[in-house]
């Protein structure tokens, strides 16, 4: 192994590696502004809505990632979208995990005891009040573990947006495979990197679930 | 609706599909008077108890409080507005508490009274520790649920309820949850209520409590009130040979526990 090759490289991994970062952020955002909506959607009074709802999981589900990531940037210009590498990946993959995300997010909230409801609507409080109040505090509670599921899933996915060409880990460890002929050390390295980057998130994912534990 | 009838149901009829789990029951209520619903398992007490106040809406009949039809047919915005008021009168008590774990006792007593009749704060803290005296629980007032036994659960839940100054309490069997031993704290409650002239109506399995506490018993059976009058007649010469049998393997059940 090539250790003097490695140490080399490194600092543009790690820049690679912020753009990664980045990626998962905006897409964690994304996923779950999509998530919401298609939960509320999904659990809505309005049969329309919950077609909708259902409809846009089964799609996202259904469908390979890289699919949905080409189709936005291969094909949105055929049909005047238009958009850099960066932001078609982003958009691609935050709407992709919101199908999970959605899935997540209703399960929390219907794993929340009907008596809790049943009791709020005695009291004379509103459907939405219920949901505010007495439903949602519980049910974030609920869902920061399965959430945390959905965001390791996606910063793995982020190395679907390589074949692209944006400029992240996976697409990094690539080019340099083209000049150094040395993909052991390469994905290796990326490898490395991005386990770091999932570790430390799923410590804050744990952490933030100990604290958000009811009394 | 008659003069002095505070609730009354009337033709109440309810259907969980092609199942009718009520059939055609009429009940009036006075004001201040206190109703024992007993009767087997699955035969609708609970169904009739939470007809009451919409939690399961009757397939057809009429449901009044106080002058006010509680099951008006209205389109949906409208019909929302009008059961979260009405339900503002109505408490309800339910077999497993139901208390927001979330919330502290202060805070599962006071969410209602703030959000939905503009208490401050203060007004609103005043209210639950009035509440919380009432049911001998004043010193848990800033625990939460998960740190209360059975028993103190069921009594914050019943100041929650009594929190929204309700005219009728319904207690859909309030005690059958607890151990036996938590059982008298939660009844002296609903018996302090009784000499506070509360209007109420009690699903129970508790016929030594029904005895003591109501003016009225009903018995159930297969969706039908079967039986009813006052405690007295009920339990010592019921007149119909279901209310006889389901007294006599009930008694027979309690003694083969005790
Ligand atoms: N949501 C529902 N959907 C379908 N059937 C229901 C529903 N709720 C109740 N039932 C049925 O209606 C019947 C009456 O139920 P209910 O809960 O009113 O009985 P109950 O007299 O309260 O019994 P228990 O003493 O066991 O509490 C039962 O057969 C029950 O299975
Ligand atoms: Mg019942």
């Amino acid at each position: 192994m090539d250790i003097d090759l490695i140490l080399r490289v490194y600092p543009f991994f790690l820049e690679a590696a912020l753009v990664t970062l980045e990626l998962a952020l905006l897409t964690t955002i994304l996923g779950l502004t999509c998530g919401s909506l298609g939960a509320a959607a999904r659990m809505s009074r309005s049969r329309i809505l919950r077609l909708i709802g259902a409809t846009y999981v089964s799609i996202f589900r259904g469908t390979p990632a890289l699919i949905q990531v080409f189709i936005l940037y291969f094909g949105g210009p055929q049909v005047g979208i238009q958009l850099d590498s960066f932001a078609a990946g982003t958009i691609a993959l935050g709407v992709n995990i919101g199908a999970y995300m959605t899935e997540t997010i209703r399960g929390a909230i219907q794993s929340v005891d009907k008596g809790q409801t049943e009791a709020a609507r005695t009291l004379g409080m509103s459907r939405w009040e219920t949901m505010r109040k007495v439903v949602l505090p519980q049910a974030m509670r609920m869902m920061i573990r399965p959430l945390g599921v959905n965001i390791n899933a996606l910063i793995k996915g982020t190395a679907l947006v390589a074949p692209i060409s944006v400029i992240e880990l996976t697409y990094t460890a690539q080019r340099f495979i083209g000049s150094t002929y040395k993909p052991f050390e390469m994905f290796l390295l990326a490898g490395l990197i991005y386990m770091a980057i999932i570790y430390v998130t799923g410590q804050g994912i744990a952490w933030l679930d100990r604290k958000a534990r009811i009394t | 609706m008659s003069d002095t009838a505070f609730i009354e149901i009337r033709n109440a009829a309810k259907s969980f599909g092609a199942f009718e789990v009520l059939k055609d029951i009429n009940l009036t209520v006075d004001r201040g008077q206190i109703v024992a619903i007993i009767g087997p398992s699955g035969s609708g007490k609970s169904t009739l108890l939470r007809a009451i106040n919409e939690l399961d809406p009757l397939t057809s009949g009429e449901v009044w409080l106080e002058g006010v039809q509680i099951n008006r047919k209205l389109p949906h915005r409208q019909y929302e507005k009008h059961v979260n008021q009405v339900r503002q009168d109505i408490g309800m008590v339910f077999q497993h508490f139901n208390l927001f774990p979330h919330l502290t006792v202060r805070g599962n007593i006071t969410l209602a009274p703030k959000m939905l009749k503009g208490l401050s704060t203060d007004e609103a803290n005043k209210l639950a520790e009035e509440q919380l005296a009432k049911v001998g629980l004043s010193e848990k007032i800033d625990e939460y649920p998960s740190r209360l036994s059975g028993g103190q659960k069921q009594r914050v839940a019943i100041a929650r309820a009594l929190a929204m100054r309700p005219k009728v309490m319904l207690f859909d069997e309030a005690t059958s949850a607890l151990d036996p031993e938590l059982v008298e704290e939660v009844n002296l409650v609903m018996k302090q209520l009784a000499e506070e002239h509360m209007t109420m109506i009690i699903v129970t399995h508790e016929m030594d409590f029904a005895a003591s506490v109501c003016d009225r018993v009903l018995f159930m059976d297969q969706g039908v009130v079967v039986e009813e009058g006052p405690p007295e007649v009920i339990f010592q010469s019921p007149e119909n040979e279901r209310t006889r049998n389901f007294l006599r393997k009930h008694l027979a059940r309690a003694n083969g526990q005790a």
